[in-house]
């Protein structure tokens, strides 16, 4: 099974990506997936969790993943050195950051600027998808915007598939 | 049918709209709120012709749901924890009314102290107000659950309210993968509301009646009778269900590798994919232990319960409620069936999840560990008393 922690703060996307990513996921037959926010009252700004679980049999645990493949810091303030102690042995972080981090286990990348240019808006749930996409392997491109059509409102789809397709070809690099 | 992507409330109202109810009463209340919400989009969308009354409590909602019912209108409403507290006047009324409406509970904690959090203290302790009770494991059976308790609840021989249950947040706000079935199949499955129990021009009867001593015992002989004939119903929609869907469900309760099992964990709704997790992991380490899951706690599976355990050394119920100054209230079923039948093995009462407390796989592994002790005994998880 794949476990995704997304982090991020009320009003930034991180539900939405934690869904997104289960949508994509579910394109293909013979997949199980559960998604869902850490549960709660939701308040712009507040920090918030999501969860993502990706398996090719059906998941029983419906509690919140406490080590992940990926951890994902849609917000780089909310990111310290606890964030090490929720990763499997071979897990990372991926952090939407400017800074550079020397440590192996994380990868940045500058969703921000992504943002600004295919966006307008400091909104990176969708950019970080893109970057997941890029340095995972158990997601497709294609899949991901597959998943932002189905699933987002029509007027944001060209932006947020660019913005995606941005993020992967500069994670990929 | 195709694949979608959906919460269990959503799920639950996909099924909903797939049984073309007449009327919608609803009043919103975390974690139920998506559910009615869905629907007044489908409402809106023209994708479903219903009639949606948005009332001013939960009290009403019931209320108004019998005066759609009393005329033969096919009617739906949802609730949650306070609300369904709040209209717990209605309950039995509904029932003794012999009122066929579905209501979907999201199960979530009753207060004081305040709590929007899922436990099942909300609907077991409306057990006996006379309604069907189902629980559900996941999405699917959420959106399948909402199609067949039409089916039941308004059969001719039960004729008898049904409360869908789907535990507050961990399922009515998960997404997962669903399978949603086309509206020619759910049409084929669901025959439309046929009753005789109805307020007519042409056949003039009396509805919500008194009934003194002398007859009283004999409504509620009747409504009992109704509910205990839900099981041969439930048996009857599930075949039925299984011949256009494919999928199969089991009838009162689910049972999970509990032939051979020394061990059974018996529990009802979505904990236990948790728990069947555990029972594979055990398993491969030589194990025998099994899972029970109760599907319908109203009417109570008595034999299914009595023959799953029946060659087992000793059983555990888990369950998310307490009967304050007793045990919890399944386990309080669970013990009468047993003896009942004869059985006389240790039991053990595990309360836990209360206020959405998370239960971890250590915690239902430890579970089994203790039942090889063989002792009865009540115990919160995550409370160590001394």
């Amino acid at each position: 099974m794949k476990e995704i922690i997304w982090h991020g703060r009320g009003g930034q996307g991180a539900f939405t990506a934690a869904r997104l990513l289960g949508e994509a996921y579910s394109l293909r037959e013979n997949t199980f997936v559960l998604a869902f926010p850490s549960f709660g009252p939701e308040r712009r700004g507040a920090p918030i969790r999501a969860f993502t679980k990706l398996d090719e049999k059906p998941i029983g645990n419906r509690s919140e993943i406490s080590k992940a493949d990926y951890s994902i810091f849609l917000d780089d303030t909310l990111f310290n050195k606890q964030a090490f102690d929720e990763l499997k042995p071979d897990g990372k972080i991926l952090l939407n950051t400017k800074a550079e981090i020397d440590d192996e286990r994380v990868i940045t990348i500058d969703g921000d600027s992504i943002a600004e240019k295919y966006l307008g808006l400091p909104i990176t749930n969708t950019i970080l998808l893109g970057a997941l996409a890029a340095v995972s392997g158990f997601i497709s491109i294609d899949d991901l915007t597959e998943a932002v059509k189905q699933s987002m409102p029509p007027r944001l789809h060209e932006k947020n598939i660019a913005a995606v397709k941005a993020a992967y070809e500069e994670a990929g690099k | 049918m195709a694949r979608q992507f959906l919460s269990g409330n959503e799920a639950f109202a996909y099924g909903v709209r797939l049984a073309r109810p007449h009327v919608i009463s609803a009043y919103p209340i975390t974690p139920q709120t998506i559910v009615v919400e869905k629907l007044s989009e489908f409402v809106e969308d023209g994708s479903l012709k219903s009639e949606f009354i948005h009332v001013e409590s939960e009290h009403s909602a019931l209320s108004c749901a019998m005066g759609a019912s009393s005329v033969g209108a096919r009617a739906f409403t949802a609730t949650s924890s306070q609300g369904l507290l709040y209209m717990a006047e209605c309950l039995p009324y509904a029932a003794g009314g012999r009122f066929p409406i579905v209501m979907m509970n999201a199960n979530r904690s009753t207060a004081l102290p305040w709590n929007i959090y899922g436990d099942q203290r909300d609907s077991l302790s409306q057990l006996d107000s006379g309604w069907i009770q189902a629980y559900a494991k996941d999405a699917q059976e959420a959106l399948d659950l909402a199609l067949m308790s039409f089916y039941i609840a308004e059969h001719k021989n039960v004729s008898t309210p049904f409360m869908a249950n789907l535990d507050g947040f961990v399922l009515t706000h998960t997404y997962e993968v669903v399978d949603v079935p086309t509206q020619e199949q759910a049409d084929e499955f669901l025959p439309q509301l046929k009753t005789e129990n109805k307020m007519s021009l042409s056949n003039p009867k009396n509805l919500g009646f008194s009934a003194g001593p002398d007859t009283n015992t004999f409504f509620k002989y009747k409504e009992h009778t109704g509910l205990l004939n839900v099981k041969e119903v439930v048996t009857e929609a599930e075949s039925r269900f299984e011949g256009i869907f494919g999928r199969h469900y089991s009838g009162l309760t689910e049972s999970y590798k509990t032939d051979d099992a020394d061990y059974i964990l018996i529990t009802l709704g979505s904990i236990s994919g948790l728990v069947r997790e555990i029972v594979d992991k055990l398993r491969e380490h030589g194990e025998k232990v099994g899972l029970l899951r109760i599907r319908y706690m109203r009417p109570f599976p008595n034999e299914e319960i009595a023959q799953a355990v029946k060659n087992a050394k000793s059983i555990a119920v888990l369950e998310k409620d307490i009967s304050f100054g007793n045990e919890g209230t399944v386990y309080t079923n669970v013990n009468s069936a047993l003896q009942k039948s004869g059985i006389s093995i240790p039991t053990s009462n595990y309360i836990g999840g209360l206020g959405g407390k998370n239960i971890s796989p250590q915690e239902i592994e430890n579970i089994f560990e203790e039942l090889k002790q063989e002792t009865s005994s009540v115990k919160f998880l995550g409370i160590e008393v001394r």
